[in-house]
């Protein structure tokens, strides 16, 4: 604001005036609903999922493995050289604990989410997951996970057929 | 490359920002619109072109609201652009504006800013759920709030920055923003409070996060012979700047905001800015989040990396440090309507730099000053410089 402008216009509504339904509101739910293609290289990397198996995309000319898979780098413009597999276990790059549901309401149980760097795509390649199986006071960067699989028969193609990420423990792999 | 024509911002104006304002957008827009021009001295038959800046469709509810509030910005058989880069808008819309103008294509070019996001209810944070990838994100529940969570996160465990830093931030815009007659949420808080505050999202806490908010903002902008007729103390856009990281955001480090720094090389090359710590003498840094300030300030190179959490403490960017950063009170403060709170931040500048802020007026007759807004899925950032 400017010290010349004396009265700045707006008139908020009273919360109580809200409630009550005093206030003319037009309401409205829109029900809309979309079917989206995944795509080609993300057809075959939710295909691979049901499999167990998570699908990267192999550029040579920058030397990177990347997930999700991509049918050109966006770094060099070219087409991919390929795909090749990553593994299911990687290491907590950030993590939050959420106490809040999409819609911002409350959650009772926290969620624990993570960007994961999964073993054997290029340093600081992650993709967003949950953990599970572990406290919140104990998750730390770098925390070794394992992803958790749905079984055979319940896998959909969706990136929720893996379950969440568990904490690798001393002794095992 | 770079423009022609010199641009000047002759006019600035605002509505009060609240959540649950009773007017329409369109009626928001035409307020701030009708105040810039005022100020400006102008009808709105002298303005030449229309720029409109607003953020995503799905807060007004109303898809394709570049149509929808064309009135209410004054467009009315006037040559007219919406602009959309997300939490990016408020500034770009500023820099589009700009080209309007340098370019010789217009001489006077009215720029509108509005955001109406307490219509979308229970919660506005739902209508964000819809940027999200609908393969890799949506299906894991993602939220807004989520990302930020985790680039805090990020932030602080690279630099070991410490959340009792981060909370200054958030006392500090509060403060000045009870300087501000707009501000949707002025207050005296501690950095107790701060840490006291309901988590959301750890490391985010109530308290380290900006409204939801309505309100619209708007500049006028005119070339330098007209801005000469106009006015004696016009404020001129020396540099703007914007840029796009990738969207695979979880495979880049979020610890440092690369888009941000690009946008500004852009801005300082063109504003021949050398060492933007020194030249800068005001800055009103995006801050929907009291570590973006921070975060932000590192990324526009006013400080080195991981060292903004510490210029903080020491009160260098307080209104009277070496290096004010958001007098105004910020979106923390003065709330955040998007794209009306990134047009605020260029607003506050255009009356630092003529001296008119008042009581939040930066002492020591600053003559540089740069507005910086950021969006999109955390890689998008937009920058402008203006010098009286």
């Amino acid at each position: 604001m400017s010290e010349k402008i004396k009265e700045y216009p707006g008139e908020r509504i009273k919360t109580a005036d809200l409630r009550a339904g005093i206030v003319p509101l037009i309401k409205y739910k829109p029900e809309a609903k979309y079917a989206w293609s995944a795509g080609i290289a993300m057809s075959k990397f939710l295909e691979e999922l049901k499999n167990g198996r998570i699908l990267a995309s192999v550029c040579k000319k920058c030397n990177r493995i990347v997930v999700p898979p991509r049918v050109f780098c966006e770094m060099c413009f070219k087409p991919i050289d390929g795909y090749t597999y990553v593994k299911d276990t990687g290491r907590v790059n950030t993590y939050s604990i959420s106490y809040i549901a999409a819609d911002a309401s409350r959650v009772k149980e926290p969620t624990i989410v993570a960007v994961i760097e999964l073993d054997g795509a290029s340093p600081g390649i992650g993709i967003l997951h949950v953990l599970g199986e572990v406290k919140p006071e104990e998750v730390k960067f770098g925390m070794r996970v394992k992803a958790v699989w749905k079984p055979p028969e319940q896998r959909e193609g969706a990136i929720t057929d893996i379950k969440y990420f568990k904490p690798i423990r001393e002794g095992e792999m | 490359m770079f423009g022609k024509r010199r641009v000047a911002v002759i006019g600035a104006g605002m509505t009060l920002f609240r959540r649950n304002l009773k007017e329409t957008g369109k009626e928001l827009c035409w307020e701030a619109s009708k105040m810039a021009l005022e100020q400006a001295g102008l009808e709105l038959r002298d303005i030449d072109g229309v720029v409109l800046g607003t953020a995503p469709d799905a807060f007004d509810g109303v898809h394709m609201k570049g149509e929808y509030l064309a009135d209410g910005a004054g467009a009315r058989k006037k040559p007219y652009m919406r602009v959309f880069v997300g939490g990016g808008t408020g500034v770009f819309t500023a820099n589009a504006g700009w080209w309007h103008v340098a370019s010789g294509l217009f001489d006077t070019c009215l720029v509108v800013a509005e955001e109406k996001m307490s219509s979308c209810f229970p919660h506005p944070a739902y209508a964000f759920h819809t940027i999200f990838d609908p393969i890799m994100a949506r299906p894991l529940g993602v939220t807004l709030i989520w990302i930020f969570a985790l680039e805090m996160h990020r932030y602080m465990h690279v630099h070991g920055i410490k959340k009792e830093e981060i909370a200054q931030v958030a006392v500090k815009n509060k403060r000045n923003a009870l300087d501000h007659p707009c501000a949707q949420l002025p207050a005296k808080i501690t950095v107790e409070d701060v840490l006291n505050s309901e988590v959301l999202c750890w490391p985010v806490q109530r308290l380290d996060i900006s409204p939801t908010s309505d309100g619209a903002a708007a500049i006028v902008l005119a070339s330098e012979h007209v801005a000469r007729q106009l006015t004696d103390n016009p404020v001129w856009i020396e540099g703007v700047g914007w840029a796009i990281d990738s969207t695979y955001w979880t495979n880049r480090d979020l610890y440092y905001p690369k888009y941000v720094e690009c946008a500004a090389k852009m801005a300082y090359k063109m504003a021949g800015i050398k060492n933007p710590p020194k030249e800068i003498d005001v800055a009103e840094v995006y801050d929907p989040f009291d570590y973006k300030e921070l975060h932000h300030m590192e990324g526009l190179r006013l400080c080195k990396k991981g060292e903004a959490p510490k210029l903080t403490v020491e009160g260098v960017t307080e209104r009277d440090g070496d290096l004010p950063i958001n007098p105004s009170g910020g979106l923390l403060g003065v709330g955040n309507p998007i794209a009306a709170a990134g047009m605020m931040k260029v607003c506050e500048i255009f009356w630092q730099l003529r001296g008119e802020a008042g009581k939040r007026q930066v002492p020591g007759d600053p003559r540089t000053g740069l507005a910086q807004a950021w969006g999109d899925l955390m890689q998008y950032g937009s920058v402008i410089i203006m010098r009286s």
